[in-house]
């Protein structure tokens, strides 16, 4: 986009996150391949211990060094990212890449105030004096919408609610204008009206500035609300991508299929929500076969004994099934709203 | 802030209040009469009613509390009954020499024991970090008079390169610290009186770093491209308001001077006045000096809360 060529803005190939210790290994990541084009927006969706806000701290390099294991290449706007080491990676932290995080209450140094914690970021990135970066503090607090920011920005942050801290991270976020935006769980911490306008200016603020952005949320809704393309893992696996209408309207895998019937939506009172059996494996020894098979309705001998490669159904279509053919069938259901 | 401050001070004001009563009182709780180490065996009554009425033992205890008190407030403890010299003159004396050692200790252990303490806390669990925590304990739990005694005999009676008493030839009066032949005189007490502090404030400091280490923000100070100079900045202030607490305490106590190591190294401080007057039951300098000693530790802990208040703003209570 910002380039003109078509270029991925970020590809991932075959990531693997290990956390080693001395008792056990837990296989965080496993075989993880994803692409994201400058300007886009993917949602990573999955339960807690899926291994989707594992991914984005290996696009960060944010995992602690001596016990994680990182293998596979990955690529942003051409970087690659484990070869970065000290300034270089500070450089591309905060800079090309920045994050947000799920808990606005903590992510933030409780003993500098706002406008301190966004300008000093700024110096640090574009080499300006503290006072250019406060004024480029109070630009992007009114950015990002937050009421009577000059006062907000002499604030400590246990003297905002809780949506204001997260409407202060993402201007932190946003303070060197990063061509990729992960955001994990962002508006999870949040009252539910508070969640709505985070989301719909993350929305306006990613358009209007071209970013490309990975967003990880385990809430269906959400993902309708703000995503392109959806990504669903399960084990540290990605079982199935595909634009958000594809995924979320036909979904293939039957582990978004029963993500997607044990989700509360529509006009559903009166009836019983179909939950999954059994409980997602232990990431410390994972089934020989499809980590899903133990949970799934489908499954046979074969699904146990090998793990699924991926199946390409389309352009960016892809699940890791044995059974595409019997999932196939098209669901009777209404639409999500997109 | 600035009302935050003058909020501040008014409490101190019955903390010190109460200090004083317990002072006064103290004296009078404990047993033996203050009258008998100055008059004859044989003394009659009539001489110890007047030596009482001198003093001004004879009135009630109220009322000489606030006698006491209204001279105290202009800066008159009363004089010595051992030495009959003015009270003041001998606290402030005494004060001056201990501060001497105090403020070496300090400047030897808070550096030492601050650096010491954010290493390890930053590898904990490292080889590092247990030889850091392996002298932490040797501070907290070696006595320090052992220490100071161990000192005497290597560096003064073994050796023979430092002096093993005293502030020199020239005594406390013409002390000048910047004269080498002066300063030899501190180096194994201030050592000595380091020893403690050192150990407390690194462990300390050791556990408020690593504590700090493990919250949230450090990740999102990481995300955004500080350099590890900067985060360290941004650690340090937030583990500062739990070292300054011990560091104003362990202040407060070498402000106090160590009546073992004073008197070790025949010390003319502050716990070297005390140790005196208790054992020739000089009322008024055991009074004078305990309540100076503790006005000093309610002021320390007024400036250790301001400092906590500046450093971390959600402290600051309304």
């Amino acid at each position: 986009m910002s380039n003109g060529s078509s270029a991925p803005l970020v590809s991932v190939e075959d990531l693997n996150v290990k956390f080693v210790s001395r008792e056990s290994t837990v296989n965080a990541v496993n075989d993880v391949n994803l692409t994201l084009d400058p300007g886009e927006v993917l949602c990573i969706i999955g339960e807690s211990g899926s291994g989707k806000s594992v991914s984005m701290r290996a696009l960060l390099r944010l995992l602690p060094e001596r016990r994680t294991k990182i293998t596979g290449a990955l690529e942003v706007d051409g970087k690659d990212v484990l070869a970065l080491k000290g300034k270089e990676l500070s450089d591309f932290r905060g800079g090309l890449v920045s994050m947000i995080f799920q808990e606005p209450m903590t992510a933030l140094d409780p003993v500098y105030s706002i406008g301190h914690q966004i300008a000093e970021t700024v110096r640090r990135h574009e080499g300006c004096s503290m006072e250019k970066g406060l004024e480029r503090a109070l630009e992007l607090l009114e950015l990002v919408k937050v009421p009577s920011a000059e006062r907000r920005l002499k604030a400590f942050p246990h003297e905002l609610s809780g949506g204001l801290r997260q409407r202060a991270m993402i201007a932190l976020a946003l303070s060197c204008r990063p061509k990729l935006l992960l955001a994990d769980e962002p508006t999870t911490a949040l009252d539910a009206t508070v969640q709505i306008q985070v989301l719909i200016l993350l929305r306006k603020l990613q358009e209007e500035m071209g970013m490309g952005m990975i967003f990880v949320t385990h809430d269906l809704g959400v993902a309708a609300e703000i995503a392109d393309r959806v990504a669903v893992m399960y084990a540290g696996r990605i079982v199935e991508t595909g634009t958000v209408q594809e995924v979320l309207n036909s979904p293939r895998h039957p582990y978004t299929q029963g993500m997607l019937s044990s989700t509360v939506h529509g006009n559903m009172r009166g009836k019983d929500i179909e939950a999954i059996p059994g409980s997602p494996p232990d990431l410390r020894s994972l089934p020989t076969g499809c980590s899903f098979a133990p949970r799934c309705r489908i499954a046979d001998d074969g699904c146990r004994a090998e793990v699924p490669a991926e199946v390409t159904l389309g352009p960016g279509r892809i699940a890791r099934c044995f059974k595409l053919d019997e999932t196939a069938a098209p669901k009777i259901r209404e639409p999500m709203p997109a | 802030m600035t009302a935050y401050i003058i909020r501040r001070l008014f409490y101190a004001i019955p903390i010190a209040f109460g200090v004083s009563i317990v002072c006064f009182a103290l004296v009078y709780i404990a047993p033996g009469d203050p009258l008998q180490t100055i008059l004859p065996e044989d003394a009659s009554e009539e001489t110890i009613l007047m030596v009482k009425k001198a003093y001004g033992f004879d009135k009630p205890i109220p009322v000489q509390y606030f006698i006491w008190l209204g001279k105290v407030l202009t800066g008159d403890f009363g004089l010595s009954i051992a030495t009959g010299r003015p009270v003041t003159d001998e606290i402030f004396k005494a004060l001056g020499n201990t501060i001497l050692l105090a403020a070496g200790a300090v400047l030897v252990a808070f550096t030492l024991a601050f650096t010491l303490g954010t290493v390890a806390g930053y590898r904990i669990g490292s080889a590092l970090d247990r030889a850091v925590t392996g002298i932490a304990v040797i501070g907290v739990s070696v006595p320090n008079y052992w220490l100071g005694i161990v000192l005497v005999i290597i560096f003064a009676v073994e050796l023979n390169v430092l002096p093993a008493t005293g502030m020199g030839p020239r005594g406390s009066d013409s002390f000048d610290i910047l004269v080498w032949n002066d300063f030899r005189h501190v180096i194994m007490p201030i050592i000595t009186l380091s020893l403690i502090p050192i150990g407390i404030i690194t462990r300390t400091t050791r556990s408020a770093v690593a504590e700090v280490l493990n919250q949230d923000f450090v990740e999102t100070l990481r995300a955004k491209g500080l350099l590890e100079t900067e985060i360290l900045i941004h650690v340090i202030k937030n583990a500062l308001p739990q070292v300054l607490a011990v560091m104003g305490l362990q202040f407060g106590y070498l402000m106090g001077g160590s009546i073992l190591v004073e008197t070790i190294f025949t010390w003319p401080g502050s716990g070297f006045l005390l140790n005196k007057a208790i054992l020739t039951r000089d009322l008024p300098v055991l009074q004078g000096t305990i309540l100076v000693l503790a006005i000093i530790f309610v002021a320390t802990n007024l400036v250790i809360d301001l400092l906590q208040t500046a450093v971390d703003p959600r402290l600051k209570r309304s």
